[in-house]
């Protein structure tokens, strides 16, 4: 067993998630609501950019579209809180499940599609979201959208409404992870993973390919639904300009610089999403897409297995130091 | 006892201290200091409304010129932070929070866009940060109960359409009205304005309403259906690309009407040539700013003086945009109303000013046509001015007509 400073691979992975966990329970209190915000904003991309990774990552299905599910989640809670007045909390399963349900509808015909193809499929339900939305403007209010508002912290727990949405999301997303994760180390994972690696094999293995496929885009769509839940709640706010298609475009964005097939990776392309056009626009008010692009190409080229590959090479390679 | 005394007079000491320093402080409110007032904005200055940018840009410009030639504004240089939202309302709610909760802004201004603005004014009215002159033609922002903290700019899309409905009333008592409207909140909110401007006469007058979505290929059905309906007055409340196919199709079927425009397409270049300067002849609308494009301004000082400006200070707008001359009126009277505050710079105080201007004239506005505020009325520009197309350009018509 190879060591590192006395401890196994395994147990410093134990370590790093304590720590990170340490982190993310203390961030909150030490920084500015504004920033606490923001933060949520990350751990809301995550849970939609793990969503992402089951299909894309794991499965080895590239979507283009999964901005749309992030909308039908926010307008999904978005109606029941301003036309039914249920409390913000019961939307997310419902949310999930209108989301599970169209994923999966809309991954029967569509999976019959094959990579490229495929993801010009999904690429049609993003760009026709945000104008069908506005169809139906009696429930979804139109290009004015639907305003929400904020949920104070229960029980009288001495937060801000900020620190408090901060909590409920990181809570929401550790049930999320840890669900995909007993996901993804089953029998179904294992046949999810199957079906990237060797299609073939896998049918030949007596898995049912096409089911499995709809069913890990259900529960992709499912991921990204919740996400968009949890959005319209903290950005108090839904309209179709929301949901344009440069927002599915930085989910794939997202999921693929920050490591595909990883957990750890969802979180960082969380945080890549929500800070690095920030860091482009403090660098470069006149071209801050131009700075994101440069940005983009310098993390491609230095780790073209995403933040989370990156980070375990440098783990092997501190490893092959100490054994040798 | 006596330590638990002198403990207790040091804190009450040091609370009185405190308390004095706020007082002294109090005629400043966040991002204000001897030489500086902080003022945020959100723009598109990225993605599909990009375009509309460059009001702030233009805006930011003429604070560089306040800043340049009269040092600032009461010896105060204004520091206008704009922030790019890509017109995408979560990115403004970020954004805006950014500009008040890190940036410390005093006060919002000309944040543009309707979906935008909507996603932040109830965060900015929670905090109670002014949030003055929204580009956008919306009428909600005049609501001084729910939104104290927010005031509108131009004239709303009602207050157009009720010129054009008493203009109706006055002229044409007998019109048969037909109207073709984006089916939006743009198109529906001069629908609305019409029909209260019409009043008890509207179900008489208006004999068809049609509407089309901004996806559609091409308005001519409903052109069609428009002058089947037998309507004498034609009210087309279209976006640029329609309202040039419009007004084409019209004319082209024998279609001749009376027809009313609304200014968000009187644009000679985008509309009127578009669908043949012929075919446009006698349509009516109205406008508040001398467009720059128009010949009929070209020895007018304002208008000089404006591209003088572009020149000097915003080299990379077209001055011939109408939306350069929009920024750079609309922050005349952001200037006006820090001047006003004197060096009482409070949120209060800024609000307060914001909220008692009175009759303030801005050079390029159309003549007669001025700003006046109230704490009942949160819209600046009430008034406008009918014109209408001689076949070679649009000629002012009238008094200038609407509210103060």
């Amino acid at each position: 067993m190879i060591r590192i400073a006395g401890l196994t691979r395994r147990q410093w992975a134990a370590l790093a998630l304590v720590l990170g966990l340490a982190v993310a329970f203390l961030l909150p209190m030490v920084v500015t609501d504004y920033r606490s915000f923001q933060f949520t904003l990350v751990i809301i991309y995550a849970i939609a950019l793990m969503g992402l990774n089951l299909l894309t990552g794991y499965n080895g299905q590239i979507s283009i579209g999964h901005g749309a599910f992030y909308a039908i989640g926010a307008y999904t809670a978005a109606i029941m809180m301003d036309r039914w007045e249920i409390a913000y909390y019961w939307t997310l399963p419902a949310a999930g499940v209108v989301c599970l349900v169209s994923g999966f509808l809309f991954g029967l015909p569509a999976l019959r599609l094959e990579g490229l193809y495929l993801a010009l499929a999904t690429f049609a339900l993003a760009v026709a979201t945000p104008q069908i939305l506005k169809y139906f403007d009696s429930w979804t209010g139109g290009v004015q959208g639907i305003v929400l508002f904020k949920p104070d912290p229960p029980f009288g727990l001495p937060l801000s409404q900020d620190q408090w949405l901060y909590y409920f999301s990181l809570a929401i997303a550790l049930v999320m992870f840890w669900a995909a994760w007993n996901l993804i180390h089953s029998r179904i994972g294992r046949a999810i993973v199957a079906i990237r690696d060797h299609p073939i094999a896998a049918q030949t293995m007596g898995i049912n390919a096409p089911l499995y496929k709809s069913m890990t885009f259900g529960v992709s769509a499912l991921y990204t639904g919740v996400a968009g839940a949890l959005g319209a709640i903290v950005v108090q706010f839904v309209a179709p300009d929301s949901f344009s298609v440069f927002l599915s475009i930085s989910f794939l964005v997202g999921a693929v610089v920050g490591g595909l097939a990883s957990f750890t990776g969802a979180i960082y392309g969380g945080l890549f999403v929500v800070f690095i056009p920030n860091i482009s626009e403090e660098i470069s008010q006149a071209a801050p897409w131009a700075i994101y692009g440069a940005f983009l190409l310098v993390f491609m080229y230095v780790m073209p297995s995403g933040i989370a590959g990156f980070l375990r090479r440098i783990g092997a390679w501190i490893a092959r130091r100490n054994a040798s | 006892m006596m330590r638990m005394i002198g403990r207790h007079s040091a804190a009450i000491f040091v609370a009185a201290a405190l308390s004095a320093g706020s007082a002294a402080a109090a005629n400043y409110g966040p991002g204000v200091t001897d030489t500086e007032i902080k003022l945020g904005s959100t723009n598109p200055f990225s993605g599909p409304a990009s375009a509309y940018g460059t009001i702030a840009k233009a805006a930011s410009a003429y604070f560089d010129k306040v800043n340049a030639e009269q040092g600032g504004v009461n010896g105060r240089k204004i520091d206008f932070i704009m922030r790019d939202d890509g017109y995408s309302p979560p990115k403004t709610v970020e954004q805006a929070r950014k500009l008040v909760e890190q940036d410390q802004v005093l006060a919002m201004f000309q944040n543009l866009g309707t979906p935008t603005n909507t996603a932040i004014v109830k965060y900015l009215n929670a905090k109670k940060v002014p949030h003055l002159f929204v580009a956008t033609g919306a009428s909600k922002w005049d609501q001084p109960d729910k939104y104290p903290w927010t005031t509108g700019w131009q004239p709303s899309y009602q207050t157009e359409a009720k010129v054009y409905a008493k203009y109706i009333l006055e002229n044409l008592p007998n019109a048969k009205i037909g109207i073709l409207y984006q089916n939006d909140d743009y198109g529906k909110d001069y629908l609305e304005g019409f029909h209260e401007g019409l009043g008890d006469k509207a179900k008489d007058l208006i004999v068809a309403e049609v509407s089309y979505e901004v996806t559609d290929p091409t308005v001519d059905s409903q052109i069609i259906s428009l002058k089947d309906s037998g309507a004498d007055v034609f009210f087309n409340v279209t976006t640029p690309k329609f309202a040039a196919q419009a007004i084409r199709k019209a004319y082209d079927i024998g279609w001749h009407p009376t027809q009313f425009l609304n200014n968000v397409s009187t644009s000679k270049a985008a509309v009127i040539d578009p669908a043949g300067v012929e075919k446009a002849k006698g349509i009516i609308s109205s406008y508040y700013l001398k467009d720059p494009t128009d010949p009929q301004w070209n020895d007018d000082p304002a208008v000089q003086a404006y591209r003088e400006f572009m020149a000097q200070y915003y080299p990379d707008g077209d001055p011939a945009d109408l939306f350069n001359i929009y920024g750079y009126a609309v922050a005349q009277l952001m200037v006006e109303v820090i001047r006003k505050c004197g060096d009482d710079l409070t949120r209060e105080n800024l609000m307060k000013q914001a909220l008692s201007v009175d009759h303030f004239e801005i050079a390029t506005l159309l003549p007669g046509i001025s700003v006046t505020t109230g704490p009942d009325d949160h819209a600046a520009l009430e008034q406008l001015q009918l014109q209408q197309f001689d076949g070679k350009e649009w000629v002012l018509f009238g008094d200038i007509v609407g509210t103060e």
